[in-house]
């Protein structure tokens, strides 16, 4: 058959990609070998965007589609990011759905579907909710925020800057849910809500001044497997204190790391 | 220099916090049909009927495929692909693949396909597995004669579980066909290897398959491979004519893309009383399935850390009907490290030497298997840097010393260290009059910093702000790249990206002198600096013309150079190697043997930083994912049925914000001219292979007992 791309003899390979092959074992050889041998593409007009990409494609004539579309439907108006919108849903779709697959706001993610990871946490009247366990049909009427609409035009909310000063992510998937769940604690902590570390649960429930355990508590239903951690703890303990908050890196020796080298 | 070793923040950051970051499931691709696989029940055997037709007489029910009527593929590879036979390799193998209208549909009639089997019984325990040898390096030395006249001798016996990358994002992939052209948005680590691979399946040339995947919700290995995802989702668009959307639950991920293999190792060790180290013979088996052979090195990376006369690393695989493992993040060395690095924490315990102290006693100054230099290795440096911010010194030698109230306190060290590796790469630039340039390069960035890195080393080579900068990825259309894996990417497209930057200032400094008046007139492309948009002599900054100028003087309004980088020659005669010195206090509670990782400092000697901001980030990740892996990871699987079982956050852990605390990185200073011209070798591996290991010794600093089974629950230690 045809192969177009591979390159199968290890002779060709450098040492180096040698040296990585035997470090990581026998299969890697057949990935690593397509890379040298494409054509150069073209540097792409635009950014990656889907217009760019889809531009042109049009559904072919005799393209296969089942003659019912949808079933169990019920209407239900959401107000997400300040604007109503009225759909006919399945009554089966979830709320996280809803937004992801109806109305292309992806910015809420998709982790588990389970409600175990946070991933889909969006801001339901003021409380932040799992929106994987939560069916668009009960959030009829419901005001919703999203991190779509978090940002005043191009000012972003200051939990969102306070995240990208402080590093508060890697691959970003689960940073969304990890935005609203934070501003949503904060005003539970405003809220004088409690937590499992709390200390004084007695009393009329006032402000509460937050540790970095206690963020760290408020924060474990999100999950992050990049493992930003301490600096999302940075992030949201900046928008609770309104102070800096030291960096845990350094360069513990001029030289070749000194940026006046 | 101006850009490169300063902390910058990610440039995809706003795109990230907004949510507007693309993954592959988000492209909005009009008429797209949703699928959902129905998966076996049975790890072994063969399908011996099955019905579809309850599924497809559901509403919205486009049309359902199994090993019958799905279209198959015409790659030779042995990867696993979906629906091929009626063949049951693994539980939860895919049957059958429901398209619908919209997903809820879709996973409705997934639930309602039947299947009869022809059952046999499983062996997914890779212990009473079949085993077949692995190749592993020639023995240096004779390490079992070394062992047996060693005045001082230890072994032991360790075990991993199997475990899962788990990246927030399900694996998804959306593909629609334009008569022969492919495009797929598809989770990818390396773009243009999956369009090979999809050539391959459907016998068509690479260019009518274009894979793009800008954005990736974390991989870890996960997507280096195109796993069973990439050409159904592909193949049955094919079929349906239409765009189809498939993504993996989160319970399809345990069976979708490979895992850490579990693996047993047997560490040996024999030494003089001085501590200096005779011989290690380092066994491992780890598993595989019965599909394919796969293979890492969990043993061999311990053969270049110590000097050690002699050293003997025999390999394994077990082959059971579980799916095919894969490369997890720092594949391999992880692994072996926690064996070794345990074992030699044990060894300085038995002879009562500081496990610092023991390392440097052993310390390899030079490769001790080909006898080359180390290209660098500041590893010494890493332990004093690292043992000074720990606090090191104050530490007692005796296990449960120390304590802090009810909490017994341990500190424990281990090594890390990963190979320096680079691939061919290419990256092209196109700098406009106007100062802006646009990058590319089909790289990927899964977490790590890509686009931002590659953006400072096109800004600080172009002499232009980074805001100028526009770097582009995960198009296969882009210009070569490797895969992002095995923390070679700032290594390759990084020296490609500079490459092609220095290509356009050489071109412009040519331009510039064609003038006979140029101000540059007799000098050298190295006279010359290129910055803020301006090219002017070293010795007289007054000597300067502006680029735009030089541009406009030769009709043009953008340069475009592209730059392929290759591994230099020189490498050869040295090992190019990572190290790290990982320190972790850990406090466990006396009565109860609940663990809490309290601090960790990552002393790290990998070449020149470009970004410390997002390097230190990654050292975070791998803390916690050491983290994880020693304290709560585990893949459990039924032996009875041959079926993992924690698949779902719900059972199978990982560690979640509170079970983090304090990680400081330092960087080490380590110059590295043989590597690449900027010294650049990587890291995202490197932070992760010693933690487990550290953890489980400090560990055993802290309760006098030694767990050799990963996770260490706290059952294990009351």
């Amino acid at each position: 058959m045809t192969d177009y791309n591979e390159r199968p003899d290890s002779e060709e390979l450098s040492d180096d990609e040698r040296a990585i092959l035997s470090e990581l074992g026998e299969s890697r050889r057949k990935f690593l070998g397509t890379v040298s041998a494409t054509t150069f593409g073209v540097l792409a007009a635009q950014l990656l965007a889907e217009q760019e990409i889809l531009a042109n494609y049009r559904v072919p004539e005799d393209a296969v589609f089942a003659p019912v579309a949808e079933e169990n439907a019920v209407s239900v108006t959401l107000n997400i990011n300040g604007t109503k919108r009225a759909l006919s849903l399945d009554s089966r779709v979830t709320l996280l759905d809803a937004l992801r697959e109806k109305l292309g706001l992806t910015g809420s993610k998709k982790g588990c579907d389970h409600g175990q990871c946070g991933s889909c946490t969006v801001i339901v009247d003021g409380r932040r909710v799992l929106s994987c366990l939560t069916l668009a049909a009960t959030c009829e009427g419901k005001t919703v925020t999203t991190i779509e609409g978090l940002a005043k035009g191009d000012d972003l909310h200051p939990m969102q800057e306070a995240f990208i000063k402080y590093d508060g992510f890697q691959c970003g998937y689960c940073t969304p849910g990890q935005i609203c769940s934070a501003v949503a604690m904060l005003d539970e902590a405003k809220r004088g809500q409690l937590s499992y570390l709390s200390e004084n649960i007695r009393g009329k429930a006032r402000a509460v001044k937050l540790s970095d355990d206690e963020i760290r508590e408020r924060m474990s239903g999100n999950l992050c497997r990049c493992g930003a951690y301490p600096n999302i703890v940075k992030a949201i303990r900046e928008v609770h204190t309104g102070t800096e908050v030291a960096e845990t890196w350094e360069f513990v020796k001029e030289g070749v790391n000194d940026a006046a080298v | 220099m101006k850009y490169i070793g300063k902390a910058m923040s990610r440039v995809d950051g706003v795109a990230k916090v907004t949510g507007k970051a693309k993954y592959a499931s988000e492209f909005d691709v009009k008429n797209v049909a949703y699928g959902y696989v129905a998966q076996s029940r049975i790890a072994k055997g063969r399908i011996k009927s099955i019905d579809v037709s309850e599924a497809e007489r559901q509403s919205g029910v486009v049309k359902v495929f199994t090993h019958l009527n799905a279209p198959k593929t015409k790659s030779s590879d042995d990867d696993f692909f979906a629906l091929q036979s009626d063949k049951i390799v693994f539980s939860d193998q895919p049957i059958a693949f429901v398209v619908a209208e919209s997903l809820e549909q879709a996973r409705f009639a997934a639930r309602l396909v039947k299947a009869e089997y022809e059952e046999e019984k499983p062996t997914s325990d890779p212990r009473s597995a079949p085993t077949v040898d692995s190749r592993s390096p020639k023995m240096r030395g004779d390490a079992p004669a070394a062992l047996a006249a060693s005045p001082v001798k230890f072994e032991a016996e360790y075990t991993i579980p199997i475990e899962h990358h788990n990246p927030m994002e399900p694996h998804a992939g959306i593909a629609f066909w334009e008569g022969e052209k492919l495009t797929i948005f598809i989770k990818s680590q390396g773009v243009q290897a999956f369009q090979g691979h999809l050539a391959k399946c459907f016998d068509i040339k690479p260019e009518n398959v274009r894979v793009v995947s800008p954005f990736v919700g974390g991989a870890f290995g996960a997507a280096l491979n195109p796993h069973y995802i990439t050409f159904l989702t592909a193949s049955i668009a094919r079929e349906i004519k239409r765009p189809l959307k498939f993504n993996y639950t989160r319970r399809q991920m345990f069976t979708g893309h490979g895992y850490r293999p579990y693996t047993w190792q047997k560490v040996s060790i024999g030494a003089e009383k001085d501590g200096k180290l005779r011989s290690v013979i380092h066994e491992a088996v780890g598993n595989t399935s019965t599909i394919e052979n796969f293979t890492e090195s969990p043993n061999g990376f311990g053969r270049t850390l110590y000097e050690c006369p002699n050293y003997h690393t025999p390999y394994k695989i077990a082959k059971t009907d579980l799916p095919t493992p894969t490369w997890m993040r720092a594949p391999g060395a992880v692994t072996g490290a926690f064996a070794l690095e345990s074992a030699i924490d044990e060894v300085a315990y038995q002879l009562k030497i500081d496990p610092v102290e023991f390392r440097l006693i052993n310390y390899s100054e030079k490769d001790p298997e080909t006898g080359r230099p180390f290209s660098s290795k500041a590893l010494r440096e890493a332990f004093k840097q690292g043992a000074a911010k720990f606090g090191w010194e104050k530490r007692k030698l005796e296990p449960r010393s120390m304590r802090d109230g009810n909490w017994l306190v341990g500190w424990g060290v281990a090594v890390g260290t990963w190979g320096a590796g680079q691939a061919p790469a290419t990256v092209r630039i196109a700098l406009s009059a106007d100062g802006n340039a646009r990058v590319g390069s089909a790289t990927a960035d899964i977490g790590p910093g890509t686009y931002t890195v590659i953006t400072i080393i096109a800004a600080e080579f172009l002499g232009v702000d980074p805001a100028k900068v526009k770097f582009e990825l995960g198009d296969s259309d882009l210009p070569n790249a490797p895969m992002q894996g095995g923390s070679i990417t700032t290594a390759s497209v990084g020296t490609a990206a500079q490459g092609a930057a220095m290509a356009i200032k050489t071109k412009l400094v040519g331009l510039a002198q064609k003038d006979a008046n140029s101000p540059l007139a007799g000098a050298s492309v190295d006279d010359v600096e290129m910055a803020d948009g301006t090219l002017s002599l070293k010795s007289n900054a007054a000597k300067k013309v502006a680029v735009a100028d030089v541009m406009k003087a030769n009709g043009m309004t953008e340069i475009v150079e592209t730059f392929t980088s290759t591994p230099n020659a020189e490498r050869r005669n040295y090992r190019t190697q990572a190290h790290g010195a990982q320190f972790v206090e850990v406090k466990v509670d006396e009565d109860l043997g609940i663990i809490k990782v309290t601090r960790v400092v990552e002393a790290t000697a990998c070449g020149r930083i470009i970004n410390p901001k997002a390097s230190h980030s990654q050292e975070m990740g791998g803390v916690v994912w050491g983290i994880g892996m020693a304290l709560q990871e585990e893949t459990a699987v039924d032996h009875r049925y041959g079926r993992m079982m924690t698949t779902n956050f719900a059972t199978y852990h990982i560690p979640v914000n509170a079970d983090v605390q304090s990680v400081e990185t330092a960087f080490v200073d380590e110059e590295d001219k043989i590597v690449n011209p900027l010294g650049i070798k990587g890291m995202g591996e490197l932070c992760l292979v010693g933690i487990p290991a550290a953890i489980a010794n400090a560990v055993f600093h802290a309760t006098g007992k030694r767990v050799r089974d990963l996770p260490i629950t706290l059952d294990k230690l009351i």
